[in-house]
C-alpha cells in the first residue's frame, strides 16, 4: 500500500468534499429536499447565479444514492419533441464544460451513440427524430447496417436471424459520465458558497398556511422557509401527499447491471427498444446495461434474477462472444413514470412549493439543466421558459408532451 | 414475489402474469366534468402501501384481483372479481 494512502487510512480527518452541520438553523431562505444530482445541481446554481446562499438541502439517506447512483449515465439530446430536444440539448452544452467548471474529473467521455431499428417502424421513426434533431441543430442522422457495423464490429447485426438491424440513429455528442462525481462536484461547489448539506434528515412534513409554503417539520427539528424544492425522484408522491397535490407519478423500479472489466473494446454507445437494451463500457471497463422498467408498481429497490436473465440473453443477441463473460453486480432505482413521459417541473398550485420531479428513466442526462432552470424558477419565482411546458397543470388540461417514442427502451 | 396464487390454477410464476392497475370506480364521462375527468385518467395514488389492482394469469386469460403491498411487493390474498367484495 502507498504510504500516502496508508497515512490518510489512519488519519482522524479524512478530506471531505462538503462540510457536515451539527445542527439545522430554524429557517432558511430556500429548503431543497433530495441530496441527489438535481437537487445539489439546484442549489449550486441558486448560490452561484441568483446569490442565494441560505440554503438547505435535506438528505433521507447520502448524497447521490438515490438515482444519480443507480442510472447508466447516458448523456444525450437525441429526442422527439420539440419541446425536449430544445431542454435536452441546452444540457448536453452544459455537460460539455462541467468538469472544468468543478474542477473535478467526471470522466465526461464522448462515445456517439447509436439507437438501433429493427423494424421498419422503428427506422420511420428514428428519420421523424432525426428530422425533428437536425431542424434544432443537433447532430442526428439516419445510418445503415453498414455504418453501423463499421463503428462496432463485434455486433451481429442479424441478431441471429430473428432481429435483424435495419439502421440505426446516430447521435455523435452521445457520452457517458461518472455520475458520483456529478452528485459529489455539484455538492462541493454549493457547500463552498454557503449551502449547507444535510445528509440522514427526513422530511416528515410541510406546513401550508393559505396555500402557501411556511416550513418543514424534519427527523431533526422543524425549519421554517418559504420555498421548497422537491427533487426526491420515487419519493415524490409521498412529499406530494404532505401539500395534498395529485399527480401522475407512478412508481416502477428500473433495474441495471454491471459485468466484470475487460479490456476496451466497444467505444459506442448502443441502445435496441426492441432488444430492451442499453450498453456502454466504462473507463474501467465494466459493460454497464440496463433495460426497460419492471413491469408493475412497486416502492422498493430489489433486484431480480429474471431481470439479469432477460437482459443477458438480448445482450448475447447483439454480442455472442460475451457468453462467458460474468455479471458482478446488478441493481435497482425508483423511477418516478408520467403518462406523456416528459417530467413535471416547475411551479405548483402552492405557493412557494417547487416540483423537479417526474424524471422517470431519463434524469441523468438532464442533471446540469434542471439543475440551472429550477434555481431560475424558485429564485425569481417564475417558471424557466425552457420547463413552462412540463409543468403539473398539463394534466389538468389535456396538453401532454410526447416523448414516449424517445424517452426510453421498452414502452 | 416470485409466485402468485391464480384463483382458477392456483401457485403460478410471476412470469405467467400481468398487472391491469388499481382496482378503481370508473366514472361516467357524459355526467363530470373535464377537470374531475383529467383527475380520473392521468392521476393515481402513488403512495407506498397495500393496494387492490386486477392482475391477469395470461395463459388462461383469468383476470382477477389481488391485494398486494407496493413496499414490500407481498400478495396478502387474491380472488376472483365479485367473490372478495362485502
Amino acid at each position: 500500500m502507498p504510504l500516502r494512502l496508508l497515512k490518510l487510512a489512519l488519519s482522524k480527518h479524512s478530506p471531505r468534499m462538503f462540510r457536515s452541520h451539527d445542527y439545522l438553523k430554524s429557517s432558511y431562505d430556500a429548503v431543497i429536499i433530495g441530496g441527489g444530482g438535481h437537487g445539489l445541481a439546484a442549489a449550486y446554481y441558486l448560490a452561484r447565479d441568483y446569490g442565494m446562499h441560505n440554503v438547505a438541502v435535506l438528505e433521507k439517506g447520502y448524497i447521490g444514492g438515490g438515482n444519480t447512483g443507480r442510472n447508466t449515465t447516458i448523456i444525450r439530446s437525441n429526442y422527439l419533441t420539440p419541446e425536449g430536444v430544445k431542454f435536452y440539448d441546452e444540457s448536453v452544452r452544459l455537460w460539455q464544460d462541467l468538469s472544468q467548471d468543478f474542477d473535478l474529473n467526471l470522466f465526461y467521455s464522448n462515445r456517439g451513440h447509436f439507437t438501433l431499428a429493427h423494424t421498419d417502424a422503428a427506422v420511420r421513426t428514428m428519420r421523424w427524430r432525426a428530422e425533428v434533431n437536425k431542424h434544432f441543430g443537433i447532430n442526428s442522422e439516419l445510418v445503415g447496417p453498414a455504418e453501423i457495423q463499421k463503428a462496432c464490429p463485434q455486433m451481429d447485426l442479424s441478431c441471429g436471424g430473428h432481429a435483424p438491424i435495419l439502421g440505426a440513429l446516430y447521435h455523435a455528442p452521445g457520452s457517458i459520465a461518472r455520475h458520483d462525481a456529478v452528485a459529489w462536484g455539484y455538492g462541493r461547489g454549493a457547500d463552498m458558497r454557503g449551502v449547507e448539506i444535510h445528509q440522514q434528515t427526513e422530511v416528515l412534513g410541510i406546513t401550508v398556511e393559505s396555500d402557501r409554503v411556511t416550513g418543514i417539520e424534519t427527523s431533526r427539528g422543524y425549519i421554517s422557509t418559504p420555498r421548497v424544492l422537491c427533487a426526491v425522484a420515487g419519493s415524490t408522491p409521498r412529499i406530494l401527499q404532505m401539500v395534498n397535490l395529485r399527480s401522475p407519478l407512478y412508481i416502477h423500479p428500473l433495474q441495471a447491471m454491471v459485468s466484470e472489466p475487460m479490456k476496451a473494446w466497444l467505444d459506442a454507445i448502443i441502445v435496441s427498444g426492441s432488444l430492451h437494451v442499453y450498453v456502454s463500457q466504462t473507463a474501467r471497463g465494466e459493460l454497464v446495461m440496463g433495460a426497460s422498467l419492471d413491469p408493475y408498481e412497486l416502492h422498493s429497490t430489489r433486484s431480480t434474477l429474471d431481470f439479469v436473465e432477460g437482459l443477458a440473453a438480448h445482450m448475447l443477441e447483439l454480442f455472442p462472444f460475451l457468453s462467458h463473460v460474468k455479471i458482478v453486480r446488478q441493481w435497482a432505482g425508483m423511477a418516478d413514470m408520467t403518462p406523456d413521459f416528459a417530467p413535471i417541473m416547475g411551479k405548483t398550485a402552492i405557493e412557494g412549493f417547487y416540483l423537479d420531479s417526474g424524471w422517470g428513466t431519463w434524469g441523468f442526462k438532464a442533471t446540469p439543466v434542471c439543475g440551472k432552470t429550477m434555481a431560475y424558477t424558485v429564485a425569481c419565482d417564475r417558471n424557466h421558459e425552457l420547463i413552462t411546458d412540463f409543468s403539473l397543470s398539463r394534466f389538468s388540461n389535456y396538453q401532454l408532451v410526447g416523448e414516449k417514442g424517445a424517452a426510453s427502451v421498452g414502452h | 414475489m416470485k409466485i402468485i396464487i391464480c384463483p382458477i390454477n392456483g401457485s403460478r410464476s410471476v412470469s405467467e402474469f400481468v398487472c391491469g392497475g388499481e382496482v378503481r370506480a370508473i366514472l361516467d364521462p357524459a355526467a363530470v366534468d373535464d377537470v374531475t375527468w383529467a383527475d380520473y385518467i392521468f392521476n393515481r395514488d402513488s403512495i407506498p402501501g397495500i393496494k387492490t389492482e386486477w392482475w391477469c394469469h395470461t395463459p388462461s386469460n383469468t383476470w382477477f384481483i389481488a391485494e398486494r403491498n407496493t413496499q414490500t411487493d407481498e400478495i396478502l390474498r387474491t380472488y376472483l372479481y365479485g367473490e372478495g367484495v362485502v
